[in-house]
C-alpha cells in the first residue's frame, strides 16, 4: 500500500472515530449538559500527543485557541501551550570551533505568529517547535506536590485540583519544561490539561482542532486503532529532555538537537 | 514504687498531653480530609470531574457538519483537513444557538497571511508568498477560493 | 509584570520570566538554619560534654525556639492559599519533601525543643509558679503540668531524659535543615540546585550561622545585663565556628570544582550568571565578605596569641560577617536558581518590591521578629548565666528546696 493511501485510511479512521464520538457527545453539549456525555471509561485510555515539527508553520492558532478554550490569562507570562521559533545560523567555516547557540524567540508565545526578522537565504536553519505540558508518566511535578493538588489521572493526563492547590509553587520549580504557571486570578497553579473537558467527550484538544497542518495530533495509546501507533512506528520520534526520564508522552517528529 | 512514680509523674503528664494532641489531630483529619480523597491516587476524585466540567468553547468540525455542508465546501481543495474554527474562531456558542451567536466576519488578507505569509522557518513545501509582492498586494479571495483552494 | 520584560536577556520559556520563589523563601532556610545551628551548639555541651560552652546553653535553646516560631511565617506569607496549608498535615504527599517537612518541623518543635527547654527550666517554672504574681503565675502554673516534684531523683530523671532528647535532637536538627537542602537538591529540573551535596552544604552553613548567631546574641545579652563575658566560652565558640566554616567552605569549593570539571550542559549558563547577575551577592558578599574574611579573622585568633579585647572584637566581627555571608548563600541558591532559563538560553531579573506580601518590608519584619520573641522568652525563661544551669541542683543557691505541696 502506498504511503498516501495509508495516510488517507489513517486520517479517515480518525475522522470517523472522532466524528462518531463527537457527534454523540455534541448532543449533550448542545443541550448544555456536557458532563453527562456518554460513559467515558477512564480505564480504556492513555492519552499522548504527536507533534510533527516538519509540519508546523508557526501560525499560532493553537496558542490562541488554547487561551480562549481554557480561559488562560491574556498577558504574555501565562501559557498552557506556546510555540518557539529556532534560528540556527550557518556555521562559520573560518572558525569551526566557535560554538553558536540557536536564537530562540516566542513573541507572546507565538500567539500572533512570528515576525519575519531574520535575513533570508543566509544558510541558516529555522523551524517552529510547539510546546505544552508533556503529560509525563513519571511526572516530577506530581512527585513534589506536598498536598496532592496535582496528579496523574488514570488515563494519563496530569491535572490540577484548583480547589486543593495551596500555591506553594514547588511543582513549577520541578517541571523541566517550564509548562506550569501561577494563575494570578486564583493564586493556584495552572497548566495544559490536554483539554480534559474535551477529550473525555470524544472531542480533540482545542490546539489540535485548529492546527491547520495537522502538526499537532492527539493520540490514545491504549486504543489499538489510534493513528498514533502508526505515526510512532514510521517516524523517528523524540521527547524533550529525555535524560530527565520523565516519561514524557508528547512525541516529536523532526526534533532537532538544538531544541531545548 | 509510688515514690518512683511520683518522681516521673510530670513526664507521664507530658506524655498524656501529647497523646491528647495526637488524638485531636487524628480527629481533625477525619473531619477535614475530603471524603473522596485517595480513591484513585493521592488526590481528590472530585478533581477529575472539576476538570471535566469546563465549558466547551470550540465546537469541533463535526458539530459544524451538522448544519453546514462542510464536506462539499472543502471537497478536493487543499484546506480539506483544516478545522473550521482555525479560521472562523471558537464557535461552540454559535453551534448551541446559531442565531444568537453569529460567527464574526472574516477579513481575508489578514487571515490568510497568518498561515501563508512567507517565513523562512516554515517548511519549504508549505504554500507561502510575500503578501506585498504577490499579486501586487491584492486581496487573497480575489483569486483564491477560501474553502477549497487549489492544492 | 510587564516591568519584567526589559530585564529578560536571551530566551526564557514564557512561563519562566517571573520568579516563583521570593526573598521570603530565602529567609526560610536562613531561619531554620539558625535553629539547627543554635541547637547543635547547645548539644555540644549537653551530649559531648563540652563544658566551655555551657554559659550559652540556655541562650542557644531559647534562640532556637524564637527562630523556630518565626520559621513558618515566611512560608505562610508566600503561599497562594495559606488557609489551605493545613492540607500538608491532613493529606501529606509522601513523595514530597515539602510535605514530610511539615512533620519534621512539628516533631522538632514539640518533641525536641519545647520538651528540652521545659525540662531544663522545670525548677525555675516550679519556683515561679509559687512565687510569681498576677497572670504570669497562671502561665507558670500551667507550665508545671500540675507537678511540683523537684526531688533530687526527679531532677536526675529530668537530666537523663533531657540528655536523651538532645541525643535524638541532633539528628532531628540535621533533618530539620537537611530537609530544606533536600527540597532544593532533589529538583532534577534545576541544575543549580540539583546535587547530592545540597543538604550537606545547607547543614554545615546552618551550623556556622547558628554558632555565629548565638555568639552575637551572647555578646549582646551580656553587655545588656552587665555580665562579664566568659572568655573560654567565646574561645570555644570561635574555634568551632572556625572549623565548621572550614568544612562548609570546603564543601562549597568542592561543588564549584566539580561543576567546572564535569562541564555539563548547564555550566556555561551558570558561569555566566555567576559572573554577571550574581556577582555582587555571590563573589563579593558570600565568598569574600561572608566567608574568606571571617575565616581570616577567625584564623588569626586560632594561630596568634591575642589579647582578650582583640579576640572579642574579631569574634564579633567574624560573627556578623558570617551571618551576612550565610544569608547571601541562601539568596544565591534560591534566587540564583531562578535567574536563568531552563532552556539555558536566557536570564531574567528579580524585582523585589517593598510593601507587598512578599516584598522587602515583610522580610525585614520577619528578620526582626525572632529577636523580639527572644527578648520575651528571655524574660519568661531567664538564661541565668550568673548561675550554674541546673545540672547540680543541690549546689544551686537560686532554686528553692523541694516545696511542701
Amino acid at each position: 500500500m502506498s504511503v498516501d493511501r495509508r495516510q488517507f485510511l489513517a486520517d479517515a479512521t480518525k475522522f470517523l472515530l472522532l466524528t462518531g464520538a463527537a457527534g454523540q457527545a455534541w448532543a449533550f453539549v448542545a443541550e448544555g449538559r456536557p458532563q453527562d456525555a456518554p460513559d467515558y471509561d477512564i480505564a480504556r485510555h492513555w492519552w499522548a500527543m504527536f507533534i510533527d515539527i516538519e509540519k508546523c508553520i508557526g501560525c499560532g492558532r493553537c496558542v490562541e485557541a488554547c487561551k480562549i478554550e481554557n480561559d488562560v490569562p491574556d498577558e504574555p507570562f501565562y501559557f498552557r501551550t506556546w510555540v518557539e521559533r529556532y534560528y540556527i545560523p550557518a556555521r562559520d567555516v573560518t572558525s569551526p570551533r566557535a560554538e553558536d547557540h540557536p536564537k530562540v524567540d516566542s513573541p507572546d508565545g507565538g500567539r500572533h505568529g512570528f515576525p519575519d526578522i531574520y535575513p533570508k537565504e543566509d544558510g541558516s536553519k529555522s523551524f517552529f517547535v510547539p510546546k505544552l505540558c508533556n503529560q509525563c508518566a513519571h511526572s516530577p511535578c506530581v512527585q513534589v506536590c506536598p498536598v496532592g493538588a496535582t496528579f496523574e489521572s488514570p488515563d494519563g493526563v496530569v491535572l490540577v485540583d484548583k480547589d486543593y492547590c495551596i500555591g506553594c509553587r514547588y511543582c513549577v520549580q520541578a517541571c523541566p519544561y517550564g509548562c506550569r504557571f501561577i494563575d494570578p486570578r486564583t493564586n493556584t497553579v495552572d497548566k495544559c490539561s490536554l483539554c480534559y473537558h474535551r477529550i473525555t467527550k470524544g472531542l480533540t484538544t482545542a490546539c489540535c482542532e485548529v492546527c491547520p497542518t495537522g502538526a499537532r495530533q492527539l493520540g490514545d495509546l491504549r486504543n489499538p486503532a489510534d493513528p498514533i501507533h502508526e505515526l510512532l512506528r514510521t517516524h523517528k520520534v523524540q521527547v524533550l529532555k529525555p535524560n530527565m526520564a520523565t516519561g514524557s508522552k508528547v512525541y516529536y517528529n523532526g526534533l532537532d538537537a538544538s531544541v531545548r | 514504687m509510688r515514690a518512683g512514680f511520683r518522681d516521673s509523674e510530670h513526664l507521664v503528664r507530658l506524655a498524656l498531653l501529647f497523646g491528647v494532641g495526637v488524638l485531636l489531630f487524628l480527629g481533625a483529619r477525619a473531619i477535614l480530609v475530603p471524603a473522596d480523597f485517595g480513591e484513585l491516587g493521592h488526590f481528590r476524585t472530585g478533581a477529575l470531574d472539576d476538570n471535566r466540567r469546563r465549558p466547551v468553547v470550540h465546537a469541533g468540525r463535526a458539530a459544524c457538519a451538522e448544519c453546514h455542508d462542510t464536506a462539499a465546501a472543502l471537497a478536493g481543495g487543499a484546506h480539506a483537513k483544516v478545522g473550521c474554527e482555525a479560521c472562523h474562531g471558537a464557535l461552540a456558542a454559535h453551534a448551541a444557538d446559531p442565531d444568537a451567536a453569529a460567527p464574526p466576519e472574516l477579513e481575508a488578507k489578514g487571515l490568510c497571511v497568518r498561515c501563508h505569509g512567507f517565513n523562512p522557518a516554515r517548511p519549504a513545501s508549505h504554500p507561502q508568498v510575500d503578501p506585498e509582492a504577490h499579486a501586487e498586494g491584492a486581496s487573497c479571495t480575489d483569486c483564491h477560493e477560501a474553502h477549497s483552494p487549489a492544492a | 509584570m510587564h516591568n519584567l520584560l526589559p530585564g529578560v536577556e536571551g530566551f526564557m520559556y514564557p512561563n519562566e520570566m517571573e520568579l516563583q520563589w521570593s526573598v521570603l523563601i530565602v529567609l526560610y532556610p536562613f531561619i531554620t538554619g539558625l535553629v539547627a545551628g543554635a541547637f547543635i551548639l547547645a548539644s555540644l555541651e549537653r551530649v559531648f560534654n563540652l563544658e566551655a560552652v555551657r554559659p550559652t546553653y540556655r541562650l542557644a535553646l531559647l534562640t532556637a525556639l524564637a527562630f523556630l516560631i518565626v520559621a513558618p511565617l515566611p512560608l505562610q506569607l508566600h503561599l497562594g492559599h495559606p488557609e489551605r496549608s493545613i492540607e500538608m498535615f491532613l493529606t501529606p504527599h509522601k513523595t514530597s519533601a515539602m510535605a514530610m517537612f511539615g512533620f519534621v518541623y512539628l516533631w522538632y518543635l514539640l518533641a525536641v525543643l519545647v520538651i528540652e527547654i521545659w525540662l531544663e527550666y522545670r525548677p525555675y517554672i516550679v519556683a515561679r509558679a509559687q512565687s510569681a504574681a498576677g497572670w504570669s503565675r497562671w502561665f507558670y502554673r500551667a507550665a508545671t503540668l500540675g507537678s511540683y516534684n523537684l526531688s533530687p531523683r526527679a531532677l536526675r530523671i529530668d537530666d537523663r531524659i533531657g540528655r536523651l532528647i538532645t541525643v535524638v535532637g541532633i539528628p532531628s536538627a540535621f533533618l530539620l535543615h537537611g530537609y530544606v537542602g533536600f527540597i532544593f537538591g532533589s529538583i532534577k529540573a534545576n541544575p543549580w540546585w540539583s546535587t547530592p551535596l545540597m543538604p550537606i552544604v545547607f547543614l554545615f552553613s546552618a551550623i556556622v550561622s547558628g554558632i555565629a548567631a548565638v555568639l552575637l546574641i551572647y555578646f549582646v545579652y551580656c553587655l545588656a545585663r552587665g555580665i562579664p563575658l566568659d572568655m573560654p566560652c567565646l574561645d570555644a565558640m570561635g574555634k568551632f565556628l572556625f572549623y565548621a566554616f572550614l568544612v562548609d567552605f570546603g564543601l562549597e569549593m568542592l561543588d564549584l570544582v566539580h561543576r567546572n570539571y564535569e562541564a555539563d550542559e548547564s555550566l556555561k549558563t551558570l558561569s555566566f550568571m555567576v559572573e554577571t547577575r550574581l556577582f555582587g551577592s555571590q563573589i563579593v558578599l558570600q565568598i569574600i565578605v561572608g566567608t574568606l574574611a571571617p575565616l581570616l579573622l577567625l584564623g588569626l585568633t586560632q594561630l596568634l596569641s591575642l589579647t582578650e579585647a582583640a579576640r572579642k572584637g574579631l569574634y564579633a566581627t567574624a560573627g556578623a560577617l558570617t551571618l551576612i555571608g550565610i544569608f547571601a548563600m541562601r539568596w544565591n541558591v534560591v534566587i540564583g536558581g531562578q535567574l536563568f532559563s531552563k532552556s539555558f538560553l536566557g536570564y531574567t531579573t528579580y524585582k523585589m518590591e517593598f510593601a507587598t506580601r512578599e516584598g522587602l518590608l515583610p522580610a525585614l519584619v520577619l528578620i526582626v521578629l525572632p529577636f523580639l520573641i527572644l527578648w520575651a522568652l528571655v524574660r519568661i525563661f531567664p538564661p541565668m548565666l550568673e548561675y550554674d544551669p541546673g545540672r547540680k541542683p543541690e549546689a544551686n543557691p537560686a532554686l528553692p528546696a523541694e516545696p511542701e505541696a
